[in-house]
């Protein structure tokens, strides 16, 4: 019973009579870049993260730091050095993440192929690849209203389940392959359904079992990659048996280049974000998963069992994690692998998922750009600390996350419907 | 005080929420503001409150313009506000909660709680509402968690007006009653008070002068002896009938058949005690009683939210026990739940989403597994049309909808699909008058068609209304089951558990709510007859209970009861 309330629910036959005319386009677009809805937050949140980045870069740089001194007496000097310092740190960063104009230079005078200019390129997409599955687990479970912070744990068991698959069964690839694959999303999936279980079961708050299931599994994979069954049988060092030549994940650009990496996981990536999209807007499963996200009294009332949606949720979000580690294990190629092979991918999924707001859409594309900047800031070392490209990602999220940090230091307004800020239930 | 508004406007961008509002509260005055839900009464008060700045227009206090930049301004200018939704901090104590924002230190800024509670003891004689000071305000009835809200605004540093915001929403009739009376006393003492409500009987049994408003505009200014049909027909904008038309009732075949249920909650309470109910098709039972006596509890059972203790539920002859909710829908099971925001609708889904809440999964909204959109859509298209929901689309989002339209879009859930028995909650709870007519009108329209309906109520009117047989409940069972045409008194004595087998209820907390409060307010209530809350307490004196003097000491029986329950 607010006044805004009031004017809202009694606002439309107000609004009908077409009183006022509807302002033009450029005032009501010059409106919208001046309110705090969610795209504006998160442009604004990428600009304000490359600004912060850009001053550590200049303090970071003791030459810089030393013309700033005599700042007074000759400004020029400070203003330059820092802008060079700058502007070279965010071209390299482009450089190794889109495209590399000493590249093509060198293949306008013939001496580099065209899969040289496209290497940048192939080197973000493989960075993402996994991030746009775990962006996805996470982001389908903040949908139900759950926090799986437990996606790494389930990429790993599901890197594992795709690795024994992938090197014990003989088989030509187009069996092979699929069924390690599917080994891979089977084991995350069981590994993710555990937190919805206990949920489901006992009330025990999924943050806290995956959190530990996560370190049952890293240290899980430490014992496993040693045992007979897994070692490799030529190395000495933690490595596993590489997978047979059938279950190896095929480069979509190979012909173009050996070096570029990017491989089908890739198409199996935009098919997940097209599928979770498709599962959350068309199908009953994600009706309920989002009404008992919202409000689950309301979906008890209606029938609605909620701790099997919590379960299949978190199973759904485990078997896309478990995507991701399989994407890793049948990528890798003839190498095995080895317990840094996860990286951290499962916990970016978390800040994938933030950035792009829980929608597939906006997953793919937050995965996109935190693939660009590992690409860029792995190639751009070290000439560039690789410590800017996690600084600007930690930078993004944090704006993201607290959408009245940005409404308040750009004095933005407010939007129709107010901030919009994600949260998992109960935290 | 006197208090003058003068053409007082508030617009938000093209839509004007009050337009041009005269108004004039003369001192020791009691001012009802009547309105449907929507029409800008809260609009209002926010700028008399200081929360919104009116867009034109003046406020005169005395006959001086003021100007509120704030509440700060209002308060200090001598009013004081009761919100709709309390503002208290639930683990503190009473003195704490009223001292909140001025704080009563001692040097260094050390809290001195011995100041405090004495500025409570000051203000609760002066005006006669008994508080005790050190009392958890989370631990205390709904109805004494207002009067603290009513002492904190009054113990602003001189305030001589107090508005109340639909004070009467979360009370029992027992509380309402009372508050009424204490309404009565302060304006006796002189203080101006504005009354924002949309229920008639209230206004008609306590304000001095009416002002209806509707759409942001001021349509009619009323004496409070108005009929009942002259308010409504001002505030809905048209005639209204008030009296529900009926034909009796044809009851065939037992439909819900409840025996002996029985549930214990976590804290170990026997929340239903043995209780015994039968609806037949074709019939409306009205389950009487003071809110927290079961109902809750009652109507989870029947949906399977909630698994009994021992007993039975029975729907067309057959045991439910073993099927879940879903189940009972879909055989045919219709619920409106009480609390509508929490249980009724989803508030971030669309209107289309909410009205197939609890089909979604069924032919034809959806084929193996897949949601076909175009059905849904129509269905909301034709539900919209029929139950007039008053949307701009069916894609907007239900919060957008005033709770009238919220309670609708349920109503339409419900009665769009094949049901045999409706297990209907408070059904126009906070609902408008035009609203409550419509439901009201369905639900006569629904038990023609041969459903079995459970009307659970806490309004006597409502149950009167509509009601072809009426179960009261008390502490868990049906203490009585009579007929439409007993009389209130009899009722009323039934649902404080007067004629209950049980009277060791009362002793608990009486003890420490000592009668000391506000004057019976006999004069009020009594002239308006049809006060259901009034009902209860005046029968008290007949009742067995020795330690019980005068209308405070039925209040605590009322939440002692309600209480014991929890």
């Amino acid at each position: 019973m607010s006044a805004e309330t009031e004017a809202s629910s009694a606002g439309p036959p107000e609004t009908d009579d077409g009183t006022e005319p509807r302002p033009p386009f450029m005032v009501m677009f010059g409106r919208y870049l001046t309110e705090a809805n969610s795209v504006m937050v998160t442009v604004y949140s990428l600009l304000m993260a490359f600004v912060i980045g850009a001053i550590l870069l200049i303090v970071s740089d003791d030459a810089v730091r030393g013309t700033w001194s005599y700042f007074f007496s000759r400004p020029t000097d400070a203003l330059s050095a820092s802008w060079d310092v700058v502007s070279s740190a965010y071209v390299s960063l482009f450089e190794g993440a889109v495209l590399n104009f000493n590249t093509l230079d060198r293949f306008a005078a013939g001496t580099a192929d065209f899969g040289d200019i496209l290497r940048p390129i192939s080197e973000t997409l493989t960075n993402a690849t996994p991030l746009v599955l775990t962006g996805l687990a996470v982001g389908l479970a903040f949908r139900a209203g759950l926090f799986n912070i437990g996606a790494q744990g389930q990429l790993i068991l599901g890197m594992l389940g795709a690795l024994v698959i992938g090197f014990t069964i003989d088989a030509p690839a187009i069996v092979h392959l699929p069924l390690a694959v599917l080994a891979g999303a089977i084991a995350g999936a069981a590994f993710g359904a555990i937190p919805g279980l206990l949920k489901a079961q006992t009330g025990a708050h999924e943050v806290i079992s995956s959190i530990m299931l996560n370190n049952i599994a890293a240290l899980f994979l430490v014992w496993a990659i040693s045992t007979e069954f897994l070692h490799s049988e030529t190395r000495s060092e933690l490595v596993t048996r590489p997978v047979n030549d059938s279950a190896v994940l095929p480069r979509l650009l190979g012909p173009l280049g050996a070096h570029l990496r990017v491989n089908a996981a890739l198409l199996l990536a935009f098919a997940a974000a097209i599928l979770v999209w498709w599962l959350l807007s068309r199908s009953t499963f994600g009706y309920r998963i989002r009404a008992v996200g919202f409000n689950e009294h309301a979906s008890a009332t209606a029938g609605m069992h909620i701790g099997r949606t919590y379960t299949t949720t978190m199973g759904v979000s485990g078997a896309l994690a478990g995507l991701a580690g399989a994407a890793l294990a049948l990528g890798v190629g003839s190498g095995g692998v080895t317990t840094n092979t996860a990286l951290e991918y499962g916990f970016d999924g978390i800040t994938v998922a933030l950035l792009g707001r829980a929608n597939p859409g906006g997953i793919v594309a937050a995965a996109l750009l935190f693939g660009a900047l590992k690409a860029g800031a792995l190639s751009a070392q070290p000439a560039v600390p690789v410590d800017i490209s996690t600084l600007l990602q930690a930078t993004i999220v944090l704006f993201i996350a607290a959408p009245a940090l940005v409404k308040a230091l750009l004095r933005l307004r407010t939007p129709r419907g107010g901030l919009v800020t994600l949260e998992a239930k109960g935290w | 005080m006197r208090l003058e508004l003068q053409g007082l406007t508030k617009k938000f961008g093209s839509f004007t929420a009050d337009d041009d509002i005269d108004l004039v509260v003369e001192p020791g005055q009691i001012h009802a503001v009547l309105g449907e839900n929507g029409a800008g009464k809260s609009t209002l008060m926010n700028m008399l409150y200081g929360i919104l700045k009116p867009t034109s227009g003046k406020i005169l206090i005395d006959g001086e313009p003021v100007e509120f930049s704030g509440p700060g301004d209002a308060i200090a200018a001598g009013i004081g506000m009761v919100h709709q939704h309390f503002k208290l901090v639930g683990p503190f104590s009473v003195a704490d909660n009223v001292q909140l924002g001025r704080e009563h230190t001692r040097a260094a800024g050390v809290l001195s709680a011995r100041a405090a509670r004495q500025a409570v003891r000051d203000v609760s004689e002066q005006y006669g509402l008994h508080l005790d000071p050190d009392a958890i305000c989370e631990d205390l009835p709904v109805g004494v968690q207002q009067r603290i809200e009513i002492v904190k605004a009054l113990s602003g540093p001189k305030t001589e007006l107090l508005i109340l915001d639909e004070p009467t929403a979360v009370l029992t009739p027992a509380e309402i009653r009372e508050l009424l009376g204490i309404m009565r006393s302060l304006a006796d003492s002189g203080t101006s008070i504005l009354f924002i409500s949309h229920k008639l009987k209230e206004v008609q049994a306590v304000a001095d002068t009416v002002t209806v408003i509707r759409r942001g505009k001021v349509v009619a200014e009323l004496e409070p002896s108005a009929s009942e049909t002259e308010m409504a027909s001002a505030m809905v904008g048209r005639e209204v009938a008030l009296t529900v038309d009926k034909t009796p009732a044809e009851p065939g075949e037992p439909r819900l058949e409840v025996r002996d249920l029985t549930v214990v909650n976590d804290a170990g309470v026997k929340v239903l005690n043995g209780l015994d109910l039968t609806v037949h098709a074709g019939e409306i039972v009205g389950l009487a009683g003071i809110e927290g006596n079961g109902q809750t509890e009652l109507a989870r059972a029947v949906l399977g939210l909630l698994h009994p203790d021992r007993g039975s539920i029975a729907v067309d002859g057959v045991n439910v026990a073993r099927l879940s909710p879903a189940a009972r829908i879909d055989a045919g099971l219709g619920y409106i739940p009480e609390d509508r925001a929490r249980d009724g609708v989803i508030t971030e889904f669309t209107v289309a989403e909410n009205l197939v809440l609890n089909q979604y999964r069924n032919e034809p909204y959806a084929k193996h597994g897949v949601t076909d959109a175009a059905a849904v859509r129509e269905r909301a298209v034709d539900s919209i049309a029929e139950f007039d929901i008053r949307t701009q689309s069916p894609n907007e989002p239900v919060a957008s909808l005033s709770g009238g339209n919220q309670q609708k879009v349920i109503i339409a859930r419900e009665f769009s699909r094949p049901r045999r028995l409706l297990v209907a909650a408070q059904p126009t709870r906070g609902v408008d008058v035009g609203a409550t007519e419509f439901i009201h009108s369905r639900l006569i329209a629904e038990r023609d068609t041969g459903t079995g309906v459970l009307l659970i109520s806490s309004e006597l009117d409502e149950i009167y209304a509509l009601a072809d047989r009426i179960a009261v409940i008390y502490n868990g069972r049906i203490v009585g089951e009579v007929g439409p045409e007993t009389p209130r008194e009899s009722i009323g004595r039934l649902m404080v558990g007067a004629e209950a087998p049980e009277p060791d209820a009362q002793d608990a907390e009486a003890s420490e709510t000592p009668p000391t409060d506000a004057a019976p307010p006999e004069t009020e209530t009594s002239s308006t007859s049809t006060q259901d809350s009034a009902t209860p307490d005046t029968e008290m004196p007949d009742a067995p209970t020795p330690d019980a003097s005068g209308p405070d000491a039925d209040e605590d029986d009322a939440t002692n009861g309600g209480d014991r329950e929890r």
